[in-house]
């Protein structure tokens, strides 16, 4: 015998008799769900609800005078006719920013899951970390640093890239440059995230089966990280293309995006209406964008 | 032919390096106008270095009379989402539920559309339900789009929590509940902490919604926007940098406390 | 349920649990007395640990009983029931240090002060000092102990332990299955032990019941299971067999006879579980003995004769491969005792056995008959 015999003895189980099993939970996860759905419906679904009414409103009315629905279906190609510029400036600049955001991105979301090693939270505070600054502040540093008399601009004036009078702010660079940099941590941290869960071996396995190390990037990694590369295209595409705080600070109205002109519409001309259009019409174009992308990335993927 | 192969190995992280440049460079600026004295109101150039700007950030009244503002609603915000969102991503993640896609598109939609759109859709109804505009309006929309970025990193959480922790406390005697105090609180907290300090920083950094739904209340971002316009007093910058570097140290010192953990773990 | 049952006896009774189509346990009937080991085995997805959720109560029974001491506990929740588990990878809390980890099912029960008992129960598991450690700092015996301690301080009535050594390499695994064995002996507590591993199962268990798609194939004392399997399943899972696919051609007094490839051979009817119709004859690699030629084999055993295909020399011994003619190839075990002869590729050879040592299986007809046989790891040597 050993020492087991003398094991703290809880003698005497104390027993109930048989509980019925847990039918009674059965309501719980739809009270848990209750306030913050009914917060969802009442502050997401119904707002949208209430400004695709919005749009079919009565153009000629008035906040002062009231909105009467006649279902005025002519203010979407009103809208569209009057802002078409504006329209394909949105998408020109929010794709050519998503562009230089994934050369940008990819190398760096590379490096710091494949190759950072000790380094690598070091290195993924310093992309989170900028997100916590406000972001309308950091865009007016970007103002200082673009500024015709700052650093930036001299240097590329005296390597001649700008002409003597050359500037970069108040221009569509500037505009894009913005974007690119606002938008891109979310690009980086979805991108970092599947491609830290890429198995290296992998990668080892493919240049052991004689790939070169381009092949193996352009057969193995890029196809890999594809998830990572479709929700950062996304979540930097949609926000970027809505965006107008960059066009405002670092650009003049000669670039304004979609978003100045419904912030506009709504904010100074008090034209609810177009303003409503013109949201719907920035959804359904997102939307459609999104919906062609991922049907391509998707097949791809197959 | 060395140098090639050596440029051909590591143009990658050189690369990375130069895009971190980009991404910390407007950081650097503001640090740097944080101490600085400028030239006139309107001047954004480093003129001459002063501490006054971190002795005094209250100079100007309005301004910290905003960041006050802003710290308030995103802490009922944060308070508000966080119990909503959590309660939620408990529901989906542990009960078989009717409707479950259709949940998952009503949270996940918040995230997909446009801030501008959220904000004038919120305006219009704010508008027609003659609903006044303010600190409560502002509240209630940023508990909207805070909410669903909370369900998801909770359900993330939990979904990476090992079901047999629960089983083997319900195996030791414990309750429901105390299985639910004792093991998955505690385990889920981590998931919990980090869904409300995204939803803080959301909050108090939101522009765009904020901007059509505060009527005459000023946020911090509201100020920055204003004063645009009009230069930007330079305890603005003291601000920015100030948040940087609170952000940075609650990173840091989560992740040194979690990389001191596994050290010690042979 | 034929005996009469004691007071702390284990039944389950005729227990079945359905996901959806699927039928993981299939009408189970068992008794495990009060304070024995008691193994159950079988590979991934036969219903072991199925059953097991189900005595522990994270499984509700789709239909059946689960007695302890003649009550029925198969509807009570986990922690109202005196059972208790060491889980596959042990579960351990790992926000909670070893001592909180250990006192937990205490504390649960409002038993106070908890001080003494813990430390007692971590001193007899050679716990002392990692009271304050956390489960990620251990290595993996250390966990498996607080696991352990975890469970056995509540003195359950039965405990039950889902692979508990899955985790752990080869050598410590050795020394926790004698472990493991002393402390059941030591604390008379019922010990229902699930297992892939066949030699896990035969080390520790008094009694063993080899479980495939959810029922129990046969059950008995570890050496009666491998000397006179049930069934061909059991005759494979448990060890290697050779079985010899024949009819039955008669008896002969006490003995059956089978014709196989037009060989007669005779297994003594105590042997054979069937006596009529299609058989297996069945032999352990290791109940067969080599010769060169037929003169050598001693009176009284049967033989079959061929060439040596293959030859592994695994230490203990040497694992031959002998081709009989008529497809029939068997696998014969010698041990490398020194006394033997080496065979190689190619050389004949004489196999012989005592047909005390074969047994009968019986074979359905539309059976395949595999002469080869199975010489492949036991199904369940892949890990649930």
């Amino acid at each position: 015998m050993s020492a087991f015999a003398q094991l703290p003895g809880v003698a005497g189980q104390s027993t109930s008799p048989p509980a019925a099993r847990p039918g009674r939970y059965r309501l719980l996860p739809y009270l848990l769900l209750l306030p913050g759905v009914a917060w969802l419906f009442l502050f997401f679904a119904l707002p949208l609800a209430q400004l695709a009414a919005a749009s079919l409103y009565d153009p000629n009315g008035s906040l002062s005078t009231g909105y009467t629905m006649t279902w005025a279906f002519g203010n979407y190609p009103a809208a569209l006719q009057a802002y078409w510029p504006q329209f394909g400036r949105s998408f020109r600049y929010a794709g050519t920013a998503l562009v230089l955001a994934l050369l940008m991105g990819y190398p760096l979301a590379y490096v710091i899951a494949c190759k950072a090693g000790r380094w690598r939270n070091l290195l993924l505070v310093c992309v989170v970390a900028p997100m916590f600054t406000s972001f309308l502040v950091r865009t007016l540093a970007w103002k200082t640093i673009l500024s015709d008399h700052g650093w930036l601009v001299g240097l590329l004036r005296d390597v001649h890239l700008l002409g003597p009078d050359g500037r970069l702010l108040a221009t569509p660079v500037a505009v894009v440059l913005g974007l690119t940099y606002n938008f891109l941590p979310f690009l980086v941290l979805p991108l970092y995230a599947s491609l830290e869960r890429l198995d290296h071996r992998l990668v080892e396995a493919s240049r052991d089966l004689y790939a070169s190390r381009w092949q193996t990037f352009r057969r193995v990694t890029l196809p890999l990280s594809r998830p990572g590369l479709i929700a950062g295209t996304l979540l930097f595409f949609i926000p970027a293309t809505g965006d107008y705080i960059n066009a405002e600070l670092l650009g003049t109205p000669n670039e304004y995006m979609i978003g100045n002109v419904i912030d506009s519409a709504f904010l100074v001309r008090l034209d609810y209406p177009q303003g409503a259009a013109l949201s719907f019409l920035l959804i359904s174009a997102i939307l459609a964008v999104v919906f062609g992308y991922l049907r391509r990335a998707g097949e791809d993927v197959r | 032919m060395r140098l090639s192969r050596w440029l051909a190995r590591h143009w990658v992280m050189g690369v990375a390096l130069l895009v971190l440049g980009y991404l910390l460079l407007p950081i650097a600026v503001v640090a740097a106008l944080s101490v600085n004295r400028p030239a006139n109101r309107l001047s954004y150039d480093f003129h001459e270095f002063t501490l006054d700007n971190w002795r005094n950030p209250c100079a100007t009244s309005e301004m910290c009379d905003a960041v006050l503002r802003s710290v308030q609603i995103g802490f009922i915000a944060t308070v508000v989402a966080t119990t909503l969102g959590t309660l939620m991503a408990f529901a989906l993640a542990r009960h078989r539920l009717r409707g479950r896609s259709g949940l998952n598109v009503l949270i996940f939609l918040p995230m997909a559309t446009p801030e501008l759109v959220l904000g004038t859709s919120l305006l219009t109804l704010f508008v027609a339900g003659g609903v006044p505009l303010g600190f409560w309006t502002i509240v209630l929309a940023h508990v909207m789009f805070c909410l669903s970025f909370v369900v998801v990193t909770v359900k993330a959480r939990l979904a990476g929590m090992d079901r047999r922790l629960e089983e083997a406390a319900m195996d030791l005697y414990a309750s429901e509940w105390q299985t639910f105090r004792r093991i998955t609180l505690p385990l889920v907290l981590p998931g919990i902490v980090a869904a409300a300090l995204l939803a803080f920083s959301l909050s108090f950094d939101d522009f765009i919604i904020t901007n059509f739904n505060s009527g005459t209340t000023v946020t911090f971002p509201m100020y920055v926007w204003g004063a645009a316009q009009r230069g930007i007093p330079p305890q603005v910058n003291v601000i920015g940098t100030a948040m940087f570097l609170i952000a940075l140290l609650l990173v840091l010192t989560s992740t040194l406390r979690r990389g001191g953990r596994r050290l010690r773990n042979p | 349920m034929a005996r009469d049952v004691p007071a702390g006896d284990l039944c389950l009774a005729d227990l079945t649990k359905t996901f959806g189509a699927f039928t993981a346990v299939d009408g189970l009937s068992l008794t495990i007395g009060q304070g024995s080991f008691f193994a159950l085995l079988g590979a991934s997805g036969c219903g072991k640990t199925t059953t097991l959720r189900m005595i522990a109560g994270l499984e509700e029974p789709t239909s059946g009983q689960v007695l302890l001491g003649g009550r029925d506990i198969a509807r009570l929740r986990p922690h109202k029931r005196p059972v208790n588990t060491v889980f596959q990878s042990y579960a351990l809390f790992p926000h909670l240090d070893v001592f909180e980890n250990v006192a937990f099912g205490l504390r649960r029960r409002g038993i106070r002060p908890v001080d003494g008992q813990v430390r007692q129960m971590l001193t007899l598991m050679g716990l002392d000092g990692y009271e304050r450690r956390r489960p990620a700092q251990l290595s993996g015996g250390e966990q498996q102990r607080v696991a352990l301690a975890r469970a056995l301080i509540n003195h359950p009535q039965v405990l039950l332990l889902d692979e508990p050594l899955g985790a752990l390499d080869l050598k410590l695994r050795r020394r926790m299955q004698i472990e493991l064995k002393r402390i059941q002996t030591g604390a008379g507590i019922t010990f229902l032990h699930v297992t892939h591993d066949q030699e896990e199962a035969m080390t520790m268990a008094d009694t063993v019941a080899v479980m495939n798609a959810g029922r129990v194939e046969q059950l008995g004392a570890p050496a009666e299971i491998y000397e006179f399997p049930a069934t061909a399943f059991v005759a494979n899972f448990l060890g290697q067999s050779n079985l010899i696919a024949g009819v039955v051609a008669g008896g002969n007094g006490g003995d059956v006879l089978i014709t196989a490839h037009g060989v007669r051979f005779s297994v003594p009817s105590a042997r054979a579980r069937a006596d009529r119709g299609p058989v297996y004859l069945g032999v352990r690699p290791e109940k067969l003995h080599l010769v060169d030629s037929v003169d050598q084999v001693p009176a009284g055993s049967q033989y079959l004769t061929g060439t040596i295909t293959d030859a592994s020399y695994v230490g203990v011994s040497t694992q031959y491969l002998l081709r009989a003619g008529c497809d029939t190839e068997l696998s014969v075990f010698v041990a490398n005792s020194g006394t033997q002869r080496r065979y190689g590729p190619g050389d004949r050879a004489v196999a012989y056995w005592n047909p005390q040592h074969a047994f009968l299986l019986g074979r359905r007809a539309d059976e395949d008959e595999p002469s080869t046989p199975v010489l492949d790891e036991p199904v369940g040597a892949a890990r649930d």
